[in-house]
């Protein structure tokens, strides 16, 4: 039961960071259908701008925040710079240029930077933990669980309390109609990437916290499994996506804790087979976007 | 007519190899209801979505003395008109409420206009102040009307261009429909109406247009096309 309850603990941990990326992901996708593969990249940013903020001396409280301020930062400057040029171009054509955002990203880390992995500097309790009963919880899951539930919530009411808000989920729905509201295209569009990039910047702080390392291919794996997530939740919706999150992060935990010893070098393709089969059961995700096959601008 | 609104000349619409709209000229006057009728495919509504730029379109439009092609759609409606596009197109996972506080994003910055604007459009339509929380897609089709026109008219638009607001409704909920337009003039908006119902848009309607093919092929005042062929005429294609 204990070992039951220690592994959702870690699941909700690791779910969270994945709903976060999923959800930034499903943002941009619901309003420009466009998959951006350069999302990993923002969270690998923040992990760079974390290393820094500590080889300064910043204290944490201080350099996360600002970490995620410079993921958000290089999410606007992604979209003015890269995206907005090719926003009435095809799919194809934004999905090719969101692969060259992130290799051009990876290239100018292993050159600027290292190629290899750098330690990140953190304080000494997110390495503890705390005992509850016979549980033991590390700090940095308390904080990664924490800072979830605070986003999921604050963007729940930033989507449904303000004007910009629901005025984003109108243009996910139909942008031209939005137009017609008089909602700017680029202020939406705009709104859209500083909020994927404040999402990977929170992802980006969690995943290194827990590992307190960062390297140029950092987001790679972790915004791969947010894709897989945001599909499994369905593609654009931004609940779908928060499930599809937490329940990849179920399926990998439960899998690692519970999958007998030979088996566990076949626990990424179980995993993605568990995915896969209940994508045969439920089609389009397990809560679909509202204009499933609906027109994109 | 009075001092035209929105005048048009020889706009075109071309979507690729599709003339949909062939160098039309068109004029509204302040304080009328114009319809521009037409049989399907004759180009009404690529003429709306020109106007308001959502097509891309060749030619003069003017608002309010205003040269205005190629001003961006959510510019426009800033300056006091829009479109209640065919098909109703509500935004469906949203609420009552929230597709109408979207309605009165052109008034920008003046809460008070756009609180009053939406205690007007519930004493408009009560049947959307009773359902204000519901989610817009469960409606049924005459409700998604009544707020899709409420919505655009949260902007206190002075030009309202109405696509088809009778499309795919049961006869009783259309005679409301219409009622409601009729009572609109009312409050001062000009409206240009598409319909494909000849005989109730002819009702309401001051002047009209009869386009067929792209191109316009008849017009004058409602009496005169009541009491011609020329409706008819062009609907057969004979005009
Ligand atoms: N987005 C579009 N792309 C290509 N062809 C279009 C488009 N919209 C309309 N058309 C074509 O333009 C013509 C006029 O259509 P439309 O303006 O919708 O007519 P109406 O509103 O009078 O029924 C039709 O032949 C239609 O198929
Ligand atoms: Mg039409």
């Amino acid at each position: 039961m204990d070992f039951f309850l220690q592994q959702t603990i870690n699941a909700v941990s690791l779910g969270g960071t994945y709903a976060l990326l999923a959800l930034g992901l499903a943002i941009i996708f619901s309003i420009m259908g466009m998959i951006n593969f350069a999302h990993g990249e923002l969270m690998t940013t923040t992990g760079y701008a974390l290393m820094f903020a500590g080889l300064a001396g910043l204290p944490f409280v201080i350099a996360a925040p600002l970490a995620v301020a410079v993921a958000i930062g290089t999410a606007m400057l992604m979209e003015r710079i890269a995206f907005r040029p090719v926003r009435k171009g095809s799919p194809a054509t934004m999905l090719v240029t969101s692969f060259a955002v992130a290799v051009i990203l990876q290239t100018l880390f292993q050159n600027l930077i290292a190629t290899r992995s750098q330690p990140v500097i953190l304080p000494d309790a997110l390495a503890q933990s705390v005992a509850i009963g016979d549980l033991t919880i590390g700090v940095n899951q308390i904080l990664s669980i924490t800072i979830t539930v605070i986003i999921l919530v604050a963007l729940n009411w930033f989507l449904k309390r303000t004007t910009l808000g629901i005025a984003m989920r109108a243009a996910a729905e139909d942008f031209s109609v939005a137009r017609l509201m008089g909602v700017r295209a680029n202020a939406v569009i705009s709104g859209a990437f500083a909020i994927s990039g404040a999402l990977a910047g929170a992802a980006g702080v969690l995943w290194v916290a827990q590992r307190a390392s960062v390297d140029p291919l950092m987001g790679f794996v972790p915004v791969l499994k947010a894709f897989i997530a945001s599909i499994l939740g369905g593609l654009g919706s931004l609940t779908g996506a928060v499930a599809g999150g937490f329940a990849l992060g179920f399926i990998e935990i439960f899998l690692t804790a519970y999958l007998p010893e030979d088996w566990q070098p076949f626990k990424e393709a179980l995993a993605l087979g568990i995915v896969i089969l209940l994508l045969l059961v439920r089609p389009n995700g397990l809560i679909p976007a509202f204009n499933i096959g609906r027109e994109k601008v | 007519m009075q001092a035209p609104i929105l005048s048009v000349e020889k706009l075109g619409v071309r979507y690729g190899a599709v003339e949909a709209v062939r160098g039309i000229d068109l004029a509204v006057g302040q304080g009328e209801i114009v319809a521009l009728l037409g049989a399907n495919g004759a180009g009404k509504s690529s003429t709306l979505n020109a106007i308001v730029g959502l097509a891309p379109s060749t030619g003069q439009i003017s608002f309010e003395g205003a040269p205005i092609s190629g001003i961006a759609t959510e510019a426009l409606v800033r300056k006091g008109l829009t479109l209640t596009p065919e098909g109703r197109r509500i935004f469906g996972s949203l609420t009552v409420e929230e597709n109408l506080t979207l309605g009165g994003i052109p008034l920008g910055k003046a809460q008070e206009k756009r609180r009053e604007n939406l205690e007007r459009m519930f004493a408009l339509f009560p049947i959307l102040a009773e359902r204000r929380g519901q989610i817009a897609g469960t409606l049924s089709g005459g409700q998604q009307q009544m707020l899709a026109i409420a919505r655009s008219l949260m902007m206190s638009p002075r030009l309202l261009l109405l696509d088809e607001p009778s499309l795919g409704l049961a006869p009783r909920i259309v005679d409301t429909i219409f009622e409601q337009v009729a009572e609109l003039r009312a409050s001062g908006i000009t409206i240009l109406l598409v319909e494909q119902n000849v005989a109730m848009s002819l009702e309401v309607a001051d002047r009209a247009y009869v386009m067929a093919s792209g191109e316009i092929v008849a017009q004058g005042t409602a009496e005169e096309l009541s009491s011609s062929h020329l409706v008819e005429q062009a609907y057969l294609g004979h005009a």
